[in-house]
């Protein structure tokens, strides 16, 4: 262990904790305005249920050693988890940066059920899920699993990460079911310069989520900081040139998704790639996710805030392109298509194959289960009302102008309306 | 005495309110409403999905008045608010029953004129005054 790395590592776990709110902005911005403080909510609540699921059960299930596909029970309740080393660092930043990363994974998934999922049952949702699929998934890939032993290559988690929650959101999609004008009327995201701030504030998170996933601040780190940087910057040019061809203007939107797109599309290859194929691959990632998203709005599938087009779609390509561009001048260790290895694609598509099988099957159960035991939907009324209201008993924009403040007597159980506001007509 | 109730675009407003002005037209109400007259609609495109913009933003302003001002009025919202192109808005002139300014119980002549000038100043016989006379 040295300071530099446990340094760069303390910083980079906050980086990536940071992009959970920022999500919430991401998404927040995207719904209409009376649902924004459930939908940022959704990302928020995963801080605690999630941070906590983690801390618990889930580090253990992840990187306790076990089996090829899923890692044991000895770090259960933290135990063993200390200051000693863990590769360059203390065990115990290595779990709590690990943990940044299954927070932020679980928001993810709210993307595809916002606007009519009952709060109670996303919180049961995210806490078994990330206990249930995100926990061996991560296991297969970093913890000693069997797709780390078989040479897939997933830097920053492609595949654990992104094509997992999309694969996720997609089920989750189909089961709760479709918002209740959806394809009947247009949803307009109700605040834009909030989606802009989240996609902002995710680019400087990525920085340590990717830079970070080198685990010491080392020259691999500095290749992913790089590629980091290029990669989205590649992506939201291709992006705004497709919209320009499109209808002659380039949205705003769009250039907060393209730069998400690019920074998913890389995640995967960061460590691996040099910096003129991030350029590359940012650029070639543009594509399938633009059509994609064109292509969602025409089908049934209210994926509302495009889980799959971004991140599915995104991360599947940035991991077969990661089995194209992978360099051993720049990382150290494997080549790929584009240096004379072939097989690495294919190991690529096989570990995305597996994650989309696992994540789809895994997350169908988990939601049953959630099902079976509350309800999933909040009702048309509460829906048509708006989440906020009917779920949190708050507005995110209350006028105040009309609200009778009721006092509690102290003698009663029942509140008494204040004298003041008798004026004001019924109680 | 009337009520003009003009329906103005938003970037007109301050115009309107200069030309008011100087018309010695002192009570307005103003709100901001969505309307949908006779011009296009503006397309706008989030993500894969594109929306007709069917209601624009407009201005409504509220303007009670006697009988003589209404002309001045009118013609000063007209001034100011016109541009030639289809959205410029409408002016409706409406009838009112009685008016009751609220702080004195003062009545109808009284209480749309403004503080300070007296209404039998302007009782009757100057329907044609120029645009200096208060209303």
């Amino acid at each position: 262990m040295n300071r530099a790395d446990t340094a760069w590592m303390l910083i980079s776990t906050a980086l990536v904790l940071l992009m959970t709110p920022a999500l919430a902005f991401f998404y927040g911005g995207l719904v209409r305005s009376k649902n924004a403080l459930n939908t940022m909510m959704m990302s928020f609540a995963a801080l605690g249920a999630v941070g906590l699921a983690w801390a618990l059960f889930g580090y253990s299930l992840a990187f306790a050693p076990g089996s090829p596909f899923v890692g044991g029970t000895a770090h259960v309740l933290l135990r063993h988890v200390g200051l000693e080393a863990k590769g360059a660092i203390p065990h115990v930043l290595f779990m709590c940066y690990q943990g940044t990363f299954a927070i932020v994974t679980a928001a993810l998934v709210s993307g595809a059920v916002v606007e009519r999922m009952r709060f109670q049952a996303y919180l049961l949702f995210l806490v078994l899920w990330s206990l249930v699929v995100y926990g061996p998934v991560a296991h297969w890939v970093w913890g000693g699993g069997f797709l780390a032993s078989f040479g897939a290559l997933d830097f920053a988690g492609g595949t654990v990460v992104h094509v997992n929650a999309a694969v996720a959101a997609l089920v989750a999609a189909t089961i709760v079911g479709p918002r209740k004008d959806f394809a009947r009327q247009a949803f307009l995201p109700h605040n834009v310069p909030f989606t802009l701030l989240g996609a902002g504030l995710l680019w400087f998170g990525w920085f340590g989520f990717n830079a970070g996933s080198a685990l010491e601040a080392s020259p691999i780190a500095v290749v992913a900081f790089a590629a980091t940087m290029l990669a989205p910057a590649a992506t939201l040019v291709v992006w705004t040139l497709l919209d320009l061809v499109r209808d002659g203007k380039v949205t705003a939107v769009g250039a907060a998704t393209g730069i998400v797109v690019g920074l998913v599309a890389v995640t995967p290859a960061a460590g691996y790639i040099s910096p003129s194929s991030a350029i590359l691959l940012g650029a070639i990632a543009a594509f399938p996710s633009y059509y994609g998203l064109v292509f969602r709005v025409r089908t049934r599938l209210d994926d509302s805030l495009d889980v799959v087009a971004a991140h599915g779609v995104g991360g599947t390509v940035g991991a077969l392109l990661t089995g194209v561009f992978a360099e051993k001048a720049w990382n150290g260790t494997v080549n790929g298509l584009a240096f004379g290895n072939a097989r690495q694609v294919g190991i690529q598509a096989f570990a995305v194959l597996i994650t989309i099988a696992y994540s789809a099957v895994a997350t169908f159960v988990v939601l049953k289960v959630v099902g079976a035991l509350v309800l999933l939907r909040a009702d048309r009324l509460d829906e048509g009302l708006g989440l906020d209201v009917s779920q949190h008993g708050e507005e995110a924009y209350a006028e105040g102008e009309g609200a009778i403040l009721i006092l509690h007597d102290g003698d009663t159980e029942t509140p008494a309306l204040a004298p003041s506001a008798t004026l004001g007509g019924e109680s | 005495m009337k009520l003009v109730v003009a329906i103005i675009r938003p970037d007109r407003l301050n115009a309107v309110l200069e030309e008011l002005y100087k018309a010695d037209v002192q009570g307005v109400s103003i709100s901001r409403v969505q309307g949908h007259g006779g011009e296009r609609e503006h397309v706008e495109t989030y993500r894969g999905t594109t929306v007709k913009m069917g209601l624009s933003e407009k201005v409504r302003l509220e303007i009670g008045v006697s009988n003589h001002f209404v002309q001045p009025t009118v013609s000063a919202v007209v001034r100011a608010a016109r541009t030639g192109v289809v959205g410029d808005g409408k002016i409706f002139v409406l009838p009112v029953e009685k008016v009751y300014r609220i702080r004195t119980g003062e009545e109808d002549q009284q209480a749309v004129t403004p503080v300070g000038v007296p209404a039998h100043t302007l009782s009757s016989g100057t329907e044609a005054s120029s645009s200096t006379s208060p209303r």
